[in-house]
């Protein structure tokens, strides 16, 4: 770089580069939470579908899946389950877990109860509904 | 070494290695579970295999940049430590605490592990990168406020360096946003908006201020080319880091049910990312071609050469790959991440880890540089592991794009493990590259033990 550009123009690009994009961002961040009630579902939010969030964490279940797209990629995004599966499949489908089916990839059983696994569920179609700009492309997730 | 405390860092560079290590074989668990899904089930669940992996790269990562600040922050402000016992304190802490940590994962059920450390009372377990347990959380702040305290004290009694400032800046922003693992609602796009500013902005954030500073550091002592010159070039640097890189955290906001003005500000910010990695190569080349000395060592400048490349094609190439709205809508949590994030965190800060140890721990052990024949068998290492996680890369881009095809873009769309079974030939070629990659790192630890005179340089006429 030339002798012209010094390294405190360079300092000062930095310290005023850094400060005012985070301002920017945290004015966006405000906006962005002022519009995510209409956006979030969070209308759908309940005891049980927050208590379904706690078995969905302890349970570690993004160690395998998805949801909403983030998470691991060994097992099928489960953002939009409730709606490719249905509530009775979901809550059996893990019931039945292993399969033990040779050479399959394995899901462990989490002995969960049946409060446990309808909170889960809940909590699941309230992911389902939150406006995701249309994603996942298609039910396949 | 100029100054005994430095000496510390040793101690956090050994445990690197070793959980590095650990990482690497835990990775290779759990690609084979992708072509023979019940391999080591139930001993070892993908979940809890995965959370392993993840965890130790984090933790193995935090040791390289404590090490790293430890090393240069004395030498950079011309004094000894503040505390060293502190330094060494803080270290046993951090590798018991991880340890049982990565105990528990693996001996319990998480669900028990959750109950166990006390989940119920402020729930911030489950979710990706942040599964340790509240204690761990906790331990990871007052390690990190006790090793702030430490070189913020040896900064505040010293010489004050642009790059002892940047690395200070880098290390009080990992802390402080490490802050929002404990924020973690009901509402789960408050919860995924605020659980990137721990991990956006950590890794295409603040940490590229460590990044820029090691990498600084280390070229400023292999190549003798003027401080202000290269205090220049960090500076530029990480200003286009942040400016393009905190709005860019809008790259995560396309799908997570946040507004849609984030499509057009997340993918012009992020696409612009790639512009402060091709500058860190630029800079690493040029500095090295400008140099006013030959170092000895050798591989310490190989490194630095292949953080400034590997890290523009880890995070800036295969970043920009997929990080406009409308591709990124087809890619999004697809084998494409997995690409983008292997090449990445590997080029970006496993090798810039490597390029402070490579440079610093001979030093440590009483030498400018290893022997010639250690600093070769370093280098087939370099090579090894590098050229094997371009291959992860370009495999694991190739399952990506087939899965995106077969499971997205199809007009008869596949389920998602119906894709998986015709992806899997590039599974078993990462795999094989996996294989690779650790014979790579067998051969780099090996090449600490191996003697022989220092390598010298003869003088430039």
């Amino acid at each position: 770089m030339s002798n012209g550009f010094t390294k405190g123009m360079a300092r000062n690009m930095f310290y005023g580069g850094a400060v005012f994009f985070f301002l920017l961002f945290l004015g966006l961040t405000l906006d962005t939470t002022r519009k995510l009630p209409a956006l979030d579902n969070r209308a759908a939010l309940n005891e049980n579908v927050a208590h379904g969030k706690l078995v969905w964490e302890q349970n570690n279940c993004i160690g395998c899946h998805t949801l909403l797209g983030e998470g691991a990629y060994f097992a099928p995004e489960l953002g939009n389950v409730y709606k490719r599966r249905g509530p009775e499949f979901i809550k059996a489908w893990i019931k039945m877990q292993p399969t033990n089916a040779p050479g399959r990839r394995q899901m462990p059983n989490f002995n969960l109860t049946d409060q446990e696994l309808d909170d889960l569920v809940q909590f699941l179609k309230y992911s389902g509904e939150i406006n995701t700009n249309n994603w996942p492309p298609n039910i396949e997730g | 070494m100029q100054y005994q405390s430095q000496a510390v860092s040793k101690l956090y560079f050994t445990a690197a290695i070793g959980l590095f290590g650990a990482q690497i074989l835990f990775g290779l668990i759990m690609g084979l579970q992708y072509v023979i899904g019940d391999f080591l089930f139930p001993a070892i669940p993908f979940n809890i295999a995965r959370m392993v992996h993840t965890n130790l790269l984090i933790v193995w990562l935090l040791f390289g940049f404590m090490g790293a600040a430890y090393y240069l922050i004395p030498e950079e402000s011309e004094r000894e430590l503040y505390s060293p016992a502190l330094a060494k304190l803080l270290f046993w802490v951090f590798l018991v605490a991880g340890a049982l940590t990565i105990v528990g994962y693996l001996m319990l059920p998480y669900a028990d592990l959750a109950r166990l450390t006390g989940n119920n009372l402020l729930a911030t377990m489950g979710r990706e990168f942040l599964e340790q347990p509240l204690i761990t959380k906790i331990g990871i702040v007052i390690v990190a406020l006790g090793f702030l305290f430490n070189i913020s004290m040896t900064v505040l009694g010293g010489r004050k360096t642009s790059i002892s400032l940047v690395m200070l800046m880098g290390l009080w922003g990992l802390a402080i946003f490490f802050l929002f693992s404990f924020y973690n609602p009901d509402n789960l796009v408050l919860d995924k908006y605020f659980w990137w500013w721990v991990v956006h902005l950590w890794v295409e954030g603040v940490w590229e201020l460590i990044l820029g500073a090691m990498l600084a550091f280390v070229l400023i002592k292999v190549t003798g080319v003027d401080r202000e010159v290269i205090e220049k070039w960090l500076y530029v640097i990480i200003a286009f880091s942040l400016v393009t890189g905190i709005i860019g955290t809008g790259h995560h906001y396309f799908w997570i049910g946040t507004p849609d003005y984030w499509l057009p500000l997340g993918s012009f910010f992020s696409a612009l990312e790639p512009i402060p990695f091709f500058m860190m190569t630029v800079f690493a080349f040029n500095m090295v071609n400008r140099r006013r000395r030959d170092h000895p060592n050798k591989v310490a400048t190989l490194w630095a050469m292949g953080t400034g490349v590997m890290s523009f094609l880890g995070a800036g190439v295969w970043g920009f790959l997929h990080t406009l709205a409308p591709v990124n809508y087809y890619t999004h949590g697809t084998q494409i991440t997995a690409a983008h994030g292997h090449m990445a965190f590997y080029g970006a800060y496993a090798m810039v880890v490597m390029t402070m140890i490579s440079y610093a721990m001979p030093i440590m052990r009483g030498r400018e540089a290893n022997s010639n024949k250690s600093q070769v068998v370093e280098m087939w290492s370099f090579w090894l592991m590098t050229i094997a996680m371009v291959f992860i890369t370009l495999f694991l881009t190739a399952a990506g794009i087939l899965q995106v095809w077969l499971q997205r873009v199809s007009a008869t769309p596949l389920s998602f493990m119906a894709t998986q079974d015709q992806v899997a030939m590039f599974y078993w070629l990462r795999e094989a590259s996996g294989v690779v990659f650790l014979i790579g790192f067998v051969l780099y630890v090996i090449s600490f033990f191996i003697k022989g005179e220092p390598a010298t340089v003869v003088a430039k006429s």
